[in-house]
């Protein structure tokens, strides 16, 4: 399977299955349209192959008349073109078919904890999918004894595993700060004796941070969050506190210093877009013009009744933006500056294996969420979703076998809406928790994800491609 | 080539036999908490450089 696209002059191609990515001139562009169409397009007009199109020692004339006539291509382009793509289908670099096996674990070991610290909040963000922080289940912070036993969950279940993710999470879990440090504390004292290395983040508000705090995140945390919309007037029209006041005078002065001496240490200033700034490029310049490098400005996700809610007619918008957003950092890697787009972050090269983007997030295998009270869920979008609760650290380090079975399923190589998609080994079939709250099954994608994801995945494959012929 | 440039090779098969080993980032610990990427997570698996 192909995609075929062209961005700004530059036409590219993606070989789905090998993996490959070629950019091509104008007349192996249209001659491998052709060739894509007659074999697997809508108007399969001929009965062909590649096999029966590429074993000719000359471009077929049915491809060559029409790249003659239509496109005024000359002959010697042309027969360039044909030996050049025939020489990447002998190469199993186009038209390449899945001949190996993708062999999946029988068993997955939890490698990586979604700590709900705190299930309180001091804001009340309008599309908050926390409903407010609490889950819709009271508001309370998550003791010690509690995270305690969440770590050793987390040693005894991960098998050989040797990297651990703690990510400390809400509400705001800088609520509960004291028990974040005594939860590293303790998985720190027990690395050594388990031959295990934690990586703890931290997804802040930014509202309590001081400078304690800020060194301490600094020092511990491999990655923070830190949420900030935008620009002001964007950012305090959604997120305020209980009395209505808007965050951002109050975090942005405390977020850049935290930047300023995080010492090259990820970090993430991370947005979220929702109908009220389909302009959210403006967003990410705005977070850009603050001074900060790393930045992800991401669609919300509501119900689709919610007026805030992305839905198929603002897909044109938010498109364009991406195009624009595409633009901007195009320009900004031309003059050399440093300037990362998490959604538009790809590597085609020594990314993840075929293992990783078959299976895609991990939730309820490899990842779970842990609440105040020590439930397991199979992530923190279905905290608070009784019929998805895996167990209880307090009570077994047991989880329910059929609903790891059920999540074990959750493979793009099960999703037969992804089956003929060409996106399928960039998403894995999207997030389960979209899936389930769209079409109540976790195997069936959100479509308006799936549009955006393949969107922002055009454009960073684009990026790629200007790179490679910049250096040129 | 003059029609074609190759930025990629094939990777995704080469991937299968030493892939899977799980040491690599989970994609919602990075900075989504709400769409599944996962193209753009750093490999961790040593025997595969």
């Amino acid at each position: 399977m192909l995609h075929l696209y062209s961005h700004n002059g530059i036409n590219i191609v993606l070989d789905v299955e090998s993996g490959s990515v070629h950019v091509l001139e104008p007349a192996a562009y249209e001659l491998c349209k052709l060739i894509s169409d007659a074999c697997y397009g809508d108007s399969a007009y001929l009965k062909v192959t590649p096999e029966s199109v590429f074993i000719n020692s000359a471009c077929p004339s049915v491809f060559k008349d029409k790249l003659i006539s239509v496109f005024k291509f000359d002959s010697n382009e042309i027969e360039d073109a044909y030996s050049e793509l025939k020489e990447l289908f002998e190469e199993e670099m186009l038209f390449a078919k899945r001949d190996y096996a993708i062999n999946l674990p029988e068993d997955y070991p939890v490698k990586a904890l979604c700590l709900h610290i705190s299930h309180d909040c001091n804001l009340r963000c309008k599309y908050c999918f926390a409903e407010g922080g609490d889950f819709g289940h009271g508001r309370k912070n998550m003791p010690f004894e509690v995270a305690k036993k969440a770590i050793d969950f987390v040693i005894e279940r991960s098998g050989t595993r040797h990297n651990l993710e703690i990510d400390f999470f809400g509400g705001e879990p800088l609520i509960n700060f004291d028990v974040v440090k005594k939860t590293v504390e303790y998985a720190r004292s027990l690395e050594k004796q388990h031959n295990k290395n934690f990586r703890f983040t931290i997804t802040t508000n930014g509202i309590l941070l001081n400078d304690e705090i800020a060194d301490y995140i600094n020092r511990e945390m491999s990655n923070v969050v830190l949420s900030l919309d935008g620009r002001k007037e964007v950012n305090d029209s959604v997120r305020y506190d209980v009395a209505g006041n808007g965050s951002y005078d109050r975090i942005v002065p405390k977020f850049k210093k935290l930047v300023e001496n995080r010492k090259g240490k990820d970090y993430y200033v991370r947005g979220t877009f929702t109908t009220q700034n389909l302009d959210f490029a403006s967003d990410v310049e705005h977070i850009r013009s603050l001074g900060f490098n790393q930045v992800s400005v991401e669609p919300v996700v509501l119900d689709s009744h919610d007026p805030l809610a992305i839905k198929e007619e603002h897909l044109e918008k938010i498109f364009s933006e991406y195009d624009l957003l595409t633009e901007k950092l195009a320009d900004i890697h031309k003059k050399g500056d440093f300037f990362n787009f998490f959604h538009f972050m790809i590597d085609l090269e020594q990314g993840p294996c075929v293992i990783k983007r078959v299976k895609g997030c991990g939730c309820g295998t490899e990842y779970v969420a842990i609440t105040p009270d020590g439930d397991i869920f199979p992530c923190h979008r279905f905290v608070g979703m009784d019929e998805f609760k895996l167990g209880n650290v307090m009570d077994s380090f047991d989880t329910k076998k059929e609903l790891l079975d059920y999540f074990k399923q959750s493979t793009v190589l099960n999703k037969p809406v992804c089956e003929d998609c060409w996106a399928k080994y960039y998403c894995s079939g999207g997030c389960a928790a979209n899936n389930y709250n769209c079409h109540g099954d976790i195997l069936k994608p959100h479509e308006i994800s799936c549009e955006m994801e393949r969107k922002r995945i055009e454009c960073a494959i684009y990026l790629k491609a200007l790179e490679a012929i910049g250096d040129e | 080539m003059k029609q074609v440039k190759t930025l990629v090779k094939k990777t995704l098969k080469k991937s299968a036999c030493k892939g899977g080993c799980g040491e690599c980032q989970t994609s919602c610990q990075s900075a989504c908490k709400t769409s599944c990427t996962v193209a753009n997570q750093k490999c961790e698996n040593e025997a595969r450089k």
